[in-house]
């Protein structure tokens, strides 16, 4: 394998193992593929994971358990409840903690042995490269185009491997970007889905044991990259399918026009990767879905007072099982060809989870010619905050 | 010659849920529209509205990306496994 990581100057790198530490990696140094000789690779090298939830748990546990010398979590996030299904690093306990933070106190008392260090911060243009530059191996598990662009373009600036997994309900992907011979993201996606064509896990959902399987592949390919052995995933975009289990791979070449890493740059700088990807907040509607809104308590006080009022459900039937204010369910997708099931002639009041796919409902409603049309502003979530809390939030 | 065509599960809601579909198809081309003929509601995720494969949706031939071969004119044989495959995002919510 081409591949070289070189150690970073400044402190001098290890040249031996305390007795504790050779207890603990005795199962590395009886492998021949790792020996003494790799344990002291992991353990002079210096890895940065972008993102701490769903991928970054298990590659935080196995590569601090693995002894990599020093590794740096990148997350600005706090933990709340719906992460505790997949983001085994945390307990219930560390709800309300900063991810990062919470991270580094359970790796640390999983290996006191190395160095953890939390950056609470969103990883961003203007700080990525002086983030990155300390480190020899950048690991993405983040959650969203934009940072999946940044990250790319940061390693191939820095001439840094990226290891990279990405993940959608029962499917996942993992490769290794940025290596000299190899492509890098843009060469896979040169351009990034519209905002709003792909759902995030957030939407989509993902289950729980499919990014412990994504990490786990990435942490595999991050050690492999350190102890310079095996056959990386290099030029190799390994595709794997839960539901079906099952593994398949594709060839990724090096685009020889590609932007970022072809023989001709065009783009020599981090640039504002939330234009390049069209949004300017992950979680802000589009502008030009600005529609007439109701609080929910609004809502309640109409009802109480008997307003004659139809309340339109834009969720998935598995959604309206979950919990719902006794609408009547069209999804967001077959509202178009269910429109007749509405009368534009009552006042209708469109809500769903969040309050956002019931946006774009009342948009679409308003375009069809409906004009007393509200949206439930906060949707579901924001039902139970305000008015009834019995209402369970997901 | 039958071509199976893979759907992935972002496009999967727009495919009655399918997670492939066969398909008699001379090139990429052709399977790809029996597909969107059978699936109106995938076509506006895979193609713009002049009618070019979009630029976030890769499609390979068996293991191979088509850009690198003759991309939509790429001949297939019966056998053949086309996949498309999407860009995804998740990771660390």
């Amino acid at each position: 394998m081409a591949t070289t990581i070189q150690p970073q100057t400044g402190a001098k790198p290890a040249t031996s193992l305390t007795n504790e530490e050779i207890l603990r990696y005795s199962r590395h140094l009886i492998m021949p593929e790792v020996g003494m000789e790799g344990q002291l690779k992991l353990k002079n090298a210096k890895v940065l994971l972008i993102g701490t939830g769903g991928l970054g748990a298990p590659l935080g546990l196995y590569l601090a358990a693995a002894g990599v010398g020093r590794l740096g979590l990148v997350d600005f996030d706090v933990v709340d409840f719906t992460n505790l299904q997949r983001q085994v690093t945390f307990g219930t306990s560390d709800v309300g903690k900063f991810k990062s933070e919470a991270a580094r106190e359970r790796l640390s008392n999983l290996n006191p042995n190395i160095q953890i260090e939390a950056f609470e911060t969103k990883l961003t243009s203007e700080n990525a490269l002086e983030l990155f530059k300390d480190f020899d191996v950048i690991v993405d598990g983040t959650d969203n185009f934009p940072t999946r662009y940044l990250v790319n373009d940061a390693c191939i600036l820095l001439g840094k491997p990226n290891v990279y997994g990405s993940i959608f309900r029962f499917e996942g992907q993992a490769t290794v970007f940025g290596m000299p011979d190899g492509p890098c993201y843009r060469c896979l996606y040169p351009e990034p889905p519209p905002p709003g064509l792909v759902p995030s896990c957030a939407e989509g959902g993902v289950l729980g044991v499919l990014p412990g399987i994504v990490g786990s592949i990435q942490a595999m390919e991050t050690i492999k990259l350190i102890l310079r052995a095996g056959d990386s995933l290099i030029g190799r975009l390994l595709l794997f399918d839960a539901l079906g289990m099952k593994f398949r791979e594709l060839k990724l070449r090096k685009n020889p026009n590609c932007p970022m890493c072809g023989e001709h740059r065009t783009i020599n700088k981090l640039i504002d990767y939330y234009e390049f990807c069209g949004v300017r907040g992950e979680e802000a509607p589009a502008p030009d879905v600005q529609v007439p809104e109701i609080t929910p308590r609004e809502l309640k006080a109409r009802l109480d007072r008997g307003d004659d009022l139809y309340i339109l459900d834009v969720r998935e039937p598995h959604e309206f099982k979950i919990c719902n204010l006794n609408g009547h369910l069209i999804p967001l997708g077959e509202l178009p060809r269910r429109v007749h099931e509405l009368d534009s002639s009552r006042e209708i009041v469109a809500h769903c989870r969040s309050g956002k796919r019931s946006a774009e409902a009342v948009d679409f409603l308003r375009k069809a010619g409906f004009r007393k049309i509200l949206n439930l502003k906060g949707g579901i979530l924001a039902w139970s905050d305000e008015v009834d809390p019995s209402v369970p939030k997901y | 010659m039958s071509v199976k065509v893979m759907i992935p599960t972002p496009l999967r809601v727009y495919a009655g849920k399918r997670d492939s579909a066969e398909f008699s198809a001379a090139t990429v081309g052709e399977a790809l529209g029996g597909l969107t003929s059978q699936f109106a509601d995938l076509k506006k995720h895979l193609y713009t509205e002049d009618g070019k494969l979009r630029a976030f949706v890769n499609v390979y031939l068996n293991d191979e990306d088509i850009r690198y071969l003759k991309q939509e004119n790429t001949p297939t044989k019966d056998g053949d496994t086309i996949s498309i495959i999407p860009s995804i995002a998740g990771g660390s919510f």
